[in-house]
């Protein structure tokens, strides 16, 4: 949890016999670059890569064919009549999923601002505050993270029906708001924030709110940049309780909307394919261009979107 | 400054009182400013997780449905149908079984995939993106990709494995498959957040270690053995319990790929739950199946933390 802190530990101060290109390769001192072990663990690693990337590739060429061709034995990659958008066109103009995209980026949007906002606040007040009561709601949220979610979906739908909630936005985001774990990681961080930076603003007459505003929040920028997102991911991705709450396909959220497909489109494999592309590209395409953050963020809290 | 030593001299001194007061004030208002910052997180706090959950707990006692109809409390008469419900025991037992199908390989494989990538061989990124990408798919779109990867007859699988000689298997349809078949599509699915986790622990262990080991004529065999595995315990007990847990609560893939079938060979306990509450509309029975489920899991918890409390020790 340090790491987001501190950069990574000091790297070697001695020379390498192939200088930079060596240490780059990862060559321990004296070692050829194309030992056998080396070519090994290249080889091992292609092939589990090209394994890895196969389902991706295999959906991607799926859903570039016409029907026929999807539903063509014996199994080819390069279909008989060449390569088509025909699935993409037809998902698209007759398919909830440009609604559902939009549903998916409104309710993961306000999840993270509202988490962020909740949970940073309430990380604060534990830290720095002492208030009565404080270490026994503390102690509680702690042991409420062993609580699984799927135990609360009776519950909860029933409450959602008491407040006439079911089928509208506020059902799947409300519930998606408590995270006891990122309140924990959040206040180990602010426990880190020497308190003497908070001394003078206060000395100066600055209240809690602002000295929290203006000086904590933006020290925390790593922690905060990590828990958004994580939590972003996570509503992206949920899927039970987005599903038990909405029934109404206009609210659906994207992995929610793409279950109703696999039943709509029946044999169509091509836009079922086709389905599942458009819905992993926002994600995808999010990570190409913030890898090193997702992964520092997924590496810093440890607890994931599960 | 304590408020006890700060009465007991109060006792003693002229004038006092005032300053008791000011400090109770004071006190007040430290209370209304850390209960303020908290209270918007105990709100949601209570309403969606405690609230929920003592309601839950209550149902569990009734015979609630979603008409309202026999909401009357009626003892434990659910938690005895529970426990003589085959479909129960089977689906407890198959949440089980997947737990422990899913944890060795999601613990091996991204160990393995770690420690290669970690050799530092040319092209970091891309195989940072293939193995980790896939942890960033929704469960429907991973489900459904790996649906049409098993088709028996279209499916790549069933392909690769036909030029090697292997003979078609209806991998889903087929009930001594299909519970290997979603252990497998789960390991691409997920593997890459504990390799995430088992590369930023070997890129924290000293590269002196090495150096310096190298320099007593360790080979990288020697140096795996002797440096790397032990320095990955700690890490590698993180992640099985993590795992664990997050095994133990499969659903969505399952649903999606298998919902529960064939012949209920692949329904995990939480299907179950689901089923009973939104397709059977039980909500009392289905409440008493989840407090069935929710007590596993903290007995698990419990023994893991326990178990590895006192190897630490």
């Amino acid at each position: 949890m340090t790491a987001v802190a501190t950069e990574p530990t000091t790297k070697p101060t001695v020379h390498h016999p192939r200088g930079r290109f060596a240490e780059r390769a990862g060559l321990r001192i004296g070692e050829r670059f194309a030992s056998p072990g080396r070519i090994g663990a290249l080889v091992a690693l292609v092939v589990l890569a090209v394994l890895w990337l196969l389902p991706f590739l295999w959906a991607l060429v799926t859903s570039f064919k016409t029907e026929t061709d999807a539903a063509a034995t014996p199994v080819s990659f390069f279909p008989k009549s060449g390569f088509t958008t025909d699935a993409y066109s037809n998902v698209l103009s007759q398919g909830n999923i440009p609604l559902w995209t939009w549903n998916s980026l409104l309710t993961a949007t306000a999840i993270t601002i509202i988490t962020l906002v909740v949970s940073a606040l309430a990380a604060y007040g534990f830290s720095r505050l002492e208030f009565t009561g404080r270490r026994w709601l503390f102690w509680g949220m702690i042991a409420s993270i062993i609580i699984p979610p799927q135990v609360l979906i009776v519950p909860l739908f029933y409450e959602m029906l008491t407040l006439n909630l079911v089928d509208t936005y506020w059902a799947v985001i409300l519930p998606q708001v408590v995270a006891p774990a990122m309140v924990f990681i959040l206040k180990k961080f602010f426990d880190q924030i020497p308190v003497e930076l908070e001394d003078a603003a206060r000395i100066d007459g600055a209240g809690r709110l602002r000295v929290f505003w203006s000086i904590v929040l933006p020290l925390s920028r790593p922690i905060l940049a990590a828990v958004s997102i994580i939590v972003f991911i996570a509503a992206w991705n949920n899927f039970l309780w987005p599903f038990i709450a909405t029934s109404d396909s206009s609210l659906m959220t994207l992995p929610v909307g793409l279950q109703t497909v696999k039943s709509a489109y029946g044999l169509q494999y091509a836009q079922v394919m086709a389905s599942a592309v458009l819905a992993a590209i926002p994600l995808v395409v999010v990570f190409l261009f913030f890898q090193r953050q997702i992964i520092k963020g997924f590496a810093t809290t440890g607890f994931g979107g599960q | 400054m304590s408020t006890a030593a700060l009465s007991a001299a109060a006792g003693t001194r002229a004038g006092s009182s005032e300053i008791r007061a000011g400090e109770r004030s004071a006190h007040h208002r430290n209370n209304r400013i850390g209960w303020a910052f908290v209270a918007p997180f105990v709100i949601v706090f209570v309403m969606f997780l405690i609230w929920p959950l003592i309601h839950g707990f209550y149902l569990s006692f009734t015979g609630e449905s979603i008409t309202g109809a026999n909401g009357q409390l009626i003892g434990f008469a659910n938690y005895a149908e529970a426990l003589q419900d085959p479909i129960m025991w089977r689906s407890l037992l198959n949440t089980l079984w997947f737990t422990v199908l899913s944890t060795i390989p999601l613990v091996v494989v991204s160990l393995a995939l770690a420690l290669l990538v970690h050799q530092g061989l040319p092209g970091q990124w891309l195989w940072r993106l293939s193995f980790f990408m896939p942890f960033l798919l929704a469960s429907t779109v991973a489900a459904q990709i790996w649906i049409w990867m098993y088709n028996p007859q279209l499916g790549l699988v069933n392909y690769l494995l036909g030029a090697v000689g292997v003979d078609p298997v209806a991998w889903l349809q087929d009930p001594s498959w299909a519970m290997y078949a979603v252990v497998v599509m789960t390991t691409w699915w997920t593997v890459g957040f504990n390799f995430l986790l088992y590369l930023t622990a070997l890129q924290n262990i000293p590269e002196q270690q090495y150096e310096a080991s190298a320099l007593d004529g360790a080979g990288r065999w020697r140096q795996l053995r002797s440096i790397t595995v032990p320095q990955l315990g700690p890490t590698t007990v993180l992640i099985v319990m993590l795992q664990v847990l997050a095994s133990l609560k499969v659903f969505d893939q399952i649903y999606v790929m298998t919902n529960g079938g064939p012949a209920g060979v692949t329904r995990p306990v939480v299907m179950y739950i689901f089923e009973t509450g939104f397709t059977g509309y039980r909500f009392g029975y289905a409440s008493a199946i989840a407090y069935i489920f929710f007590a596993l899991i903290v007995i698990i918890s419990v023994g893991q933390v326990r178990l590895t409390s006192r190897r630490s020790a």
